[in-house]
């Protein structure tokens, strides 16, 4: 079980959101985590890559507590969040785009926004409902729709829109473009752009390397649970065969 | 049907199924929302008569009775949904039912040990003992009125909670996507716990209102829970409104067919079989409808 006393405060900068390290995920038996460690700093935005199966998914729910990791820990502006529950993590300042959407087809597009809506964990209320639906003015003519009828790019604007709510400090998109349109991709890239301007950081994870490497201003490769690459973009580009074996581009 | 009997039995159904829906209600919310099957929500209903009985003879008053024991059964809700309820959610039906039918059990031999086996009966209280008369013979009383209107106000609070309120969107979020909603910070664990708490203690005040118009006795839990998942399978299994149509439905029936005398195909139907009309709509609802009347789920 965890080791979680060997976690202190040491040489951590004062600026990081989140502190994962050494961490460990099983799926009953299949230990999927292998001791993976994440930095996210203030304003930074982070591409999180690697080939299907390689651990993405399991790592941004163990960040966010949905996966309690096995080992390791996670400090979230400095503060243990090992183990904690997951509405605690995200009110910590985290907020959730998850694989496949999420949002709730139950509730209306009006819904599925106040439901989440609140201020930050320091009081910060720059999103509110008017400016993400003046970020995504497509939301606001189906205000009053089930989430159900909305198609696939309008549904995901909706789960941005809503993780935007949260007014948080690190957004985690999980292949936020995955099956859209172009158009629409490029859209949710704009978006993307202009959030990492606004100075929220962000967690991307998406399978269009191009978009995510200009868009980072670091990289972390996982292959089999385990981290084999950390840098900038540059350093990346430049080792075409490594990208080859890690990604298949 | 002589008209003035026939007001009177249309409100006494109306009053039935108001208070069937209010017991019902807290059931399919809690298997709608949670995924619970609380085989002991009947033994609520039954520990709100006794409650009422016992604190109106106590504080002297039934307006203090429903009171507390309106907080005291929100209390012991949320008391036993951290002690019992919240190990289930995961669970399969099976297990939920096994200790749901514990509760049931300890209920019941709890309300022998504290209050007995006897059959009790409360006052109607003084402000609403009387009657409306309708005709120089038959008359209405105040009271069963009273309880109708209380009823619809409760059903519209609840409908506007549920509906417009931001709680009543996060638990309707909830119950489609668990581990989404906790990931925007909801505490789930919170809401599920009000749930189960407020969902029981409607069923208690549904029988604290009913203790001054039916007596007070040890098997009206049993008796209710029955009826109520009637309502629930007919109205739609998660359906709040579906409980609201069902159990009107169940309650028009349920009071006609002990009143009525017809034919069919010469044989005369005894208002002695009308315990089986409301089990003979559910069969006919089924057939015609098996995902009940308003089927569409909340989970
Ligand atoms: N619920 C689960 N139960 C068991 N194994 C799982 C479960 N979810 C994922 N896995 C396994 O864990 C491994 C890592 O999965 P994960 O979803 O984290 O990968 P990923 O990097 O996000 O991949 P993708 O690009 O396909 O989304 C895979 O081998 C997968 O089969
Ligand atoms: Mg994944």
């Amino acid at each position: 079980m965890p080791a979680a006393d060997s976690v202190k405060c040491v040489d951590m900068t004062d600026d990081a959101l989140i502190d994962a390290r050494g961490i460990h995920a099983y799926y009953g038996a299949s230990h999927i985590l292998r001791g993976v460690d994440l930095l996210v700093r203030r304003g930074e935005t982070i591409g999180l890559m690697g080939r299907n199966g390689m651990g993405k998914t399991t790592l941004l729910k163990s960040i966010l507590g949905l996966l309690p990791p096995a080992a390791g820990s996670v400090q979230v502006r400095g503060r243990d969040m090992t183990g904690a529950a997951p509405h605690r993590i995200a009110r910590a300042g985290l907020a959730y785009v998850p694989e496949g959407r999420g949002i709730f087809p139950n509730l209306s597009v009006r819904e599925n926004l106040l439901m989440a809506a609140r201020a930050g964990h320091d009081g910060r209320n720059e999103w509110t409902l008017d400016r993400a639906l003046d970020t995504f003015p497509r939301l606001r003519e189906r205000l009053g729709h089930g989430g159900q009828q909305l198609s696939g790019g309008e549904q995901q604007m909706l789960t941005i829109a809503r993780a935007l709510l949260t007014n948080p400090d690190v957004l985690i998109l999980d292949e936020a473009t995955e099956g859209l349109a172009p158009l629409v991709a490029q859209e949710i890239w704009r978006v993307l752009q202009g959030i990492r301007e606004s100075g929220i950081s962000s967690i991307i994870v998406d399978k269009n390397f191009s978009a995510v490497s200009t868009i980072a201003d670091r990289n972390v490769m996982l292959v089999k649970g385990q981290t084999v690459f950390q840098g900038d973009s540059e350093t990346l580009r430049a080792r075409p065969q490594l990208l080859q074996a890690w990604l298949g581009v | 049907m002589d008209p003035h009997i026939f007001l009177i039995q249309l409100l006494n159904g109306v009053q039935y199924g108001l208070l069937l829906f209010l017991v019902a209600s807290g059931l399919t919310l809690i298997f709608g929302i949670m995924g619970v099957i609380n085989l002991a929500h009947g033994s609520f209903y039954m520990l709100g008569a006794y409650l009422a009985w016992s604190l109106t003879a106590q504080l002297g008053n039934f307006w203090l009775a429903l009171l507390s024991g309106f907080v005291l059964s929100v209390v012991l809700g949320m008391l036993l949904e951290w002690l019992f309820i919240r190990h289930l959610y995961r669970r399969d039906h099976l297990q939920q039912v096994l200790l749901t039918y514990g509760l049931i059990l300890i209920f019941s031999e709890l309300r022998s040990i504290v209050w007995g086996d006897d059959v009790h009966s409360v006052a109607v209280p003084a402000l609403l003992a009387g009657s409306i008369p309708l005709t120089e013979t038959l008359a209405y009383p105040v009271y069963r009125i009273w309880l109708s209107i209380i009823c619809v106000v409760l059903a519209a609070g609840m409908y506007y909670l549920i509906q417009h309120t931001r709680l009543g969107m996060m638990i309707r979020a909830g119950a489609s996507n668990r581990e989404m909603t906790q990931s925007l910070g909801i505490d789930i664990g919170l809401l599920y716990r009000l749930v189960f708490a407020f969902g029981i203690a409607l069923a208690a005040f549904a029988g604290m209102l009913a203790a001054p118009v039916s007596s007070v006795y040890p098997g009206m839990g049993n008796q209710v829970l029955i009826i109520c998942f009637v309502v629930v399978v007919i109205g739609g299994i998660g359906s709040v409104k579906g409980a609201m149509a069902a159990a009107l439905l169940i309650g028009l029936v349920d009071t006609f067919g002990k009143v009525v005398e017809f034919e069919i195909g010469g044989f005369r139907v005894l208002p002695e079989l009308a315990g089986m009309s409301v089990f003979v709509m559910m069969a006919i609802v089924l057939l015609w409808r098996p995902e009940g009347l308003f089927g569409a789920r909340l989970r």
